[in-house]
C-alpha cells in the first residue's frame, strides 16, 4: 500500500491556504483497470485530436493561433473560459471539502467565484478594446515596450509554472487513481496531449477542447446532483437532515469549521482568490478570441453564470456524498473504518474520491466511467489554456516584441511559438515527475498571489490611472512579484509543511501572502510613479488619453481577424 | 490628434465614460462589501452562520452562502444589461459622429 500524499495535495490545490486537512486523506489504492471509463476517455481523445485537425488546417496567421482568429462568440467563449477555470481540483477538492467539513466547502466555492464580477466591471471590455493576443499588449500600451513586456512575461510564466505543476502533478495522480495507469504514463499522456493540441491547433483546438469539457463537466455535474436531489425528494432540507444524522460532526457541518480561524488569514485568501482571478494570463487571454468588447461583456456574463452553476452543484454532489458514499461498505476501507469508525474518514482513495464514488453510487459502473474521463478531459482543458498563455508569452512578448522589437515575421512568430509550447510541455511533464512526491498544495495558491499582486495591479493601474509610468509599473510589479513569493516560501504551509522547519516557526503567519504583496504593488506603483520625474514618464502620461477613448469605445482596436 | 480632442469634448462620449465609470466602480464595490462580509461573518462570527432556519437542520449560512454566488451573477447581469442597452447605443454615436 502506497501512501498518497499527493490526495491532500489535489485537495490543498483548491484551496491554498490550509494545511490541516492533509493528515487526514490516507491509504488510497491503485483502481483496477476501469475499462468503461477508458473507453469514454479513448472517445474524448478521439473526438479531440479530429477537432484538432480540423483546427489545424484553419490556423495559417498569428492571429488564428492566438485568439482563434476572434471568431468565437460570446456565448462560446463564455463557457470555453468556464472550461478553462473549472478545474479538476475544484471539482473534486471542493466535493471532497463538503464531503468531509460540509459549509466550509461552501466558502472556497464563493471565493472562486467573486473575481468574475470584477473582470466583468472593470477588466474585460478594456482589455478587449486595448489588447490583441496577451494582456502585455494592454499594460505596454502607452508605456515602455521593452520593460513592460519583461514585467508580464514574468508575471505570466511564474504564474504558469506554478498552476501547471499543480495541475500536472494532481493529473498523475488521478489518473493513476481513475484508470489504473502508472504516474509517469498519466504525466506523459497528459502532457503529450496537450502539446498536441496546442502546436497543430492554436487557440481554435484550444478552445473547442475547453467547450466540449465544459459541456461534458455541467452536465455530469447536473446529473448527479440531480439524482442525489431525486433520493430526497427534491427537498435539500431532507438531504441535510440525512447529512448531519451520519456525519460524525453531526450539526457541526451545517456552519462553517476549523478551516478558518484567522481573521487576517481569512481576509488574505479572499483577496488572492478575487484578484487573481482577474490577473491569470491563461485567463486574460481568452478575451482576445471574441470580436469585440460587447462579445467580451457578454461571454464573461455567460461564464459566471455557469462558474456560479457549477460551484452550486459541487455543494450538493459533496452532501449527496455523505449520505450515499460514507454509509456504503462498497466505497469504505475496512480497516480504517474499523479504526475509526467513520465512514467519511475510511472512504477509499481519500476525501477527494467522494464525487467519483458519488458516480458510481447514483449511475453504476458506466456513470462512473464517463465522471472519470470527465475528469481528465478537465484537466487535459486546463493545462492546454495554461500552455497556450505561456507559449504567447514567450513568442509574443518576448519573441517579437522585445527580441525583435515588434518587427518579427509573423510566421517565425508562430513557429518560435510552437516551439515554446514543446519546451513548456517537455519542462511540465519533467517537473510533474520530479514532484510527484512533494506537498504541492500551496502552488495554486502562489499563483493566484502572484497573478493578484503582480498582473493584475499593473493591469487595472494603466487602465484607470492617468499617473502610471514604466518605472513605477516595473517596480511596483515586480515588488508585488517578489513579495509574493517570499511571503508563500515564509509561511506556515511551505516553511513547516514542505521545509520542515519546526511548527510555529514560520517567519509569516499568514498562508497566503496577498494581503501585504497586493499592498505593496499598489504602494510601490503608485510612489514610484509619481516620484518619477524622467521623459519617459512624461510620454506615459501623455498617451494615457488617447489610450482611454480607446479603451472606452473600442476605435482603432484590433479587429483580431488578420485576414 | 484632433480627432482625440474632439471625441473628448463629445457630450455622448462624456455620458458614456461618467455613466459606466460610475456603474462600474459601484458594482464592484458592492461585490467588495458582500464578499468581505460573508468573509468577515466566517471569521467572526461562525455561530451565526450555525443558527438553524425554523425547526429543521438547515442553517442560515446556507441561504447567505448561496446568494453571494448568486449576487455574484446578478450583479453581472446588471451590469451587461445597462451596457448592452445603454453603452452601446452611446458607443456607436460616439463612433460614427467621430470618423476622421
Amino acid at each position: 500500500m502506497k501512501k498518497f500524499s499527493w490526495l491532500s495535495a489535489i485537495l490543498l490545490a483548491s484551496m491554498p491556504t490550509i494545511a490541516l486537512a492533509a493528515g487526514s486523506i490516507d491509504g488510497g489504492s491503485k483502481q483496477a483497470t476501469n475499462w468503461s471509463a477508458i473507453g469514454m476517455f479513448v472517445g474524448f481523445v478521439g473526438l479531440t485530436l479530429v477537432i484538432t485537425y480540423w483546427a489545424a488546417k484553419r490556423t495559417a496567421s498569428a492571429a488564428d493561433f492566438y485568439s482563434a482568429g476572434g471568431g468565437i462568440t460570446g456565448f462560446q467563449n463564455g463557457l470555453a473560459i468556464a472550461g478553462d477555470y473549472m478545474s479538476a481540483a475544484s471539482f473534486l477538492g471542493i466535493s471532497g471539502l463538503v464531503y468531509t467539513s460540509g459549509y466550509d466547502g461552501l466558502i472556497y466555492s464563493v471565493g472562486w467565484l467573486v473575481g468574475w464580477p470584477i473582470v466583468t466591471f472593470l477588466i474585460a471590455e478594456q482589455l478587449r478594446n486595448l489588447g490583441k493576443f496577451t494582456f502585455a499588449d494592454v499594460t505596454s500600451f502607452r508605456l515602455g515596450q521593452t520593460e513592460i513586456r519583461i514585467l508580464a512575461a514574468c508575471g505570466s510564466l511564474v504564474t504558469v509554472a506554478f498552476y501547471l505543476i499543480a495541475q500536472m502533478v494532481g493529473a498523475g495522480k488521478l489518473i493513476q487513481l481513475l484508470f489504473g495507469l502508472d504516474y509517469w504514463i498519466a504525466v506523459v499522456l497528459v502532457g503529450g496531449l496537450m502539446m498536441i493540441y496546442v502546436t497543430f491547433g492554436g487557440m481554435k483546438a484550444t478552445t473547442w477542447v475547453q467547450i466540449i469539457k465544459a459541456v461534458l463537466l455541467l452536465s455530469g455535474a447536473t446529473f448527479m446532483a440531480a439524482a442525489v436531489l431525486y433520493k430526497y425528494g427534491f427537498s435539500p432540507e431532507a438531504l441535510f437532515a440525512k447529512a448531519t444524522e451520519v456525519h460524525p460532526k453531526k450539526l457541526a457541518i451545517m456552519e462553517p469549521g476549523s478551516l478558518i480561524s484567522n481573521p487576517l488569514s481569512a481576509v488574505s485568501l479572499g483577496l488572492a482568490l478575487m484578484f487573481g482571478t482577474a490577473g491569470l494570463p491563461h485567463i486574460l487571454m481568452r478575451f482576445f478570441t471574441v470580436k469585440d468588447a460587447q462579445a467580451a461583456r457578454k461571454s464573461v456574463f455567460y461564464a459566471t453564470g455557469f462558474i456560479g452553476y457549477f460551484y452550486i452543484l459541487t455543494f450538493i454532489i459533496g452532501f449527496g456524498a455523505i449520505t450515499l458514499v460514507s454509509t456504503d461498505a462498497m466505497f469504505l476501507d475496512g480497516s480504517i473504518l474499523e479504526k475509526t469508525k467513520s465512514g467519511i474518514a475510511a472512504i477509499k482513495g481519500g476525501s477527494n474520491m467522494a464525487a467519483i464514488h458519488l458516480a458510481n453510487a447514483v449511475g453504476g459502473n458506466l456513470f462512473l466511467g464517463f465522471i472519470s474521463a470527465v475528469a481528465f478531459a478537465t484537466i487535459l482543458a486546463v493545462v492546454s489554456g495554461l500552455a497556450l498563455a505561456g507559449a504567447s508569452s514567450i513568442s509574443h512578448d518576448l519573441y517579437a516584441m522585445v527580441i525583435k522589437g515588434g518587427n518579427a515575421n509573423e510566421q517565425d512568430e508562430i513557429r518560435v511559438s510552437k516551439i515554446a509550447t514543446l519546451v513548456l510541455g517537455v519542462l511540465a511533464i519533467f517537473l510533474g515527475i520530479v514532484f510527484e512526491n512533494q506537498n504541492v498544495a500551496f502552488m495554486v495558491g502562489l499563483a493566484f498571489a502572484i497573478a493578484a499582486s503582480c498582473n493584475f495591479p499593473v493591469l487595472v493601474m494603466s487602465i484607470f490611472w492617468r499617473g502610471l509610468t514604466t518605472r513605477g509599473a516595473v517596480i511596483g510589479g515586480f515588488l508585488g512579484l517578489a513579495s509574493a513569493v517570499l511571503g508563500v516560501v515564509l509561511s506556515p504551509a511551505v516553511w513547516e509543511a514542505t521545509l520542515g522547519f519546526a511548527k510555529g516557526s514560520a517567519p509569516i503567519k499568514l498562508d497566503n501572502p496577498a494581503l501585504f504583496s497586493m499592498a505593496l504593488a499598489f504602494a510601490g506603483i503608485w510612489l514610484v510613479s509619481i516620484l518619477d520625474r524622467s521623459k519617459r514618464a512624461a510620454a506615459d502620461r501623455d498617451g494615457f488619453d488617447a489610450q482611454y477613448v480607446r479603451s472606452q469605445t473600442g476605435i482603432g482596436a484590433a479587429s483580431a481577424t488578420a485576414h | 490628434m484632433s480627432n482625440l480632442a474632439k471625441i473628448e469634448r463629445d457630450p455622448n462620449y462624456q455620458e458614456l465614460v461618467r455613466r459606466r465609470s460610475s456603474l462600474g466602480w459601484m458594482l464592484s464595490g458592492v461585490m467588495l462589501v458582500i464578499y468581505f462580509g460573508f468573509i468577515l461573518l466566517v471569521a467572526y462570527a461562525p455561530k451565526f452562520l450555525g443558527i438553524p432556519l425554523g425547526s429543521g437542520v438547515t442553517t442560515i449560512g446556507i441561504p447567505i452562502g448561496l446568494s453571494v454566488i448568486v449576487l455574484a451573477f446578478v450583479l453581472t447581469g446588471i451590469y451587461v444589461r445597462q451596457a448592452n442597452s445603454s453603452y452601446d447605443v452611446l458607443i456607436r454615436k460616439v463612433v460614427e459622429e467621430n470618423r476622421p
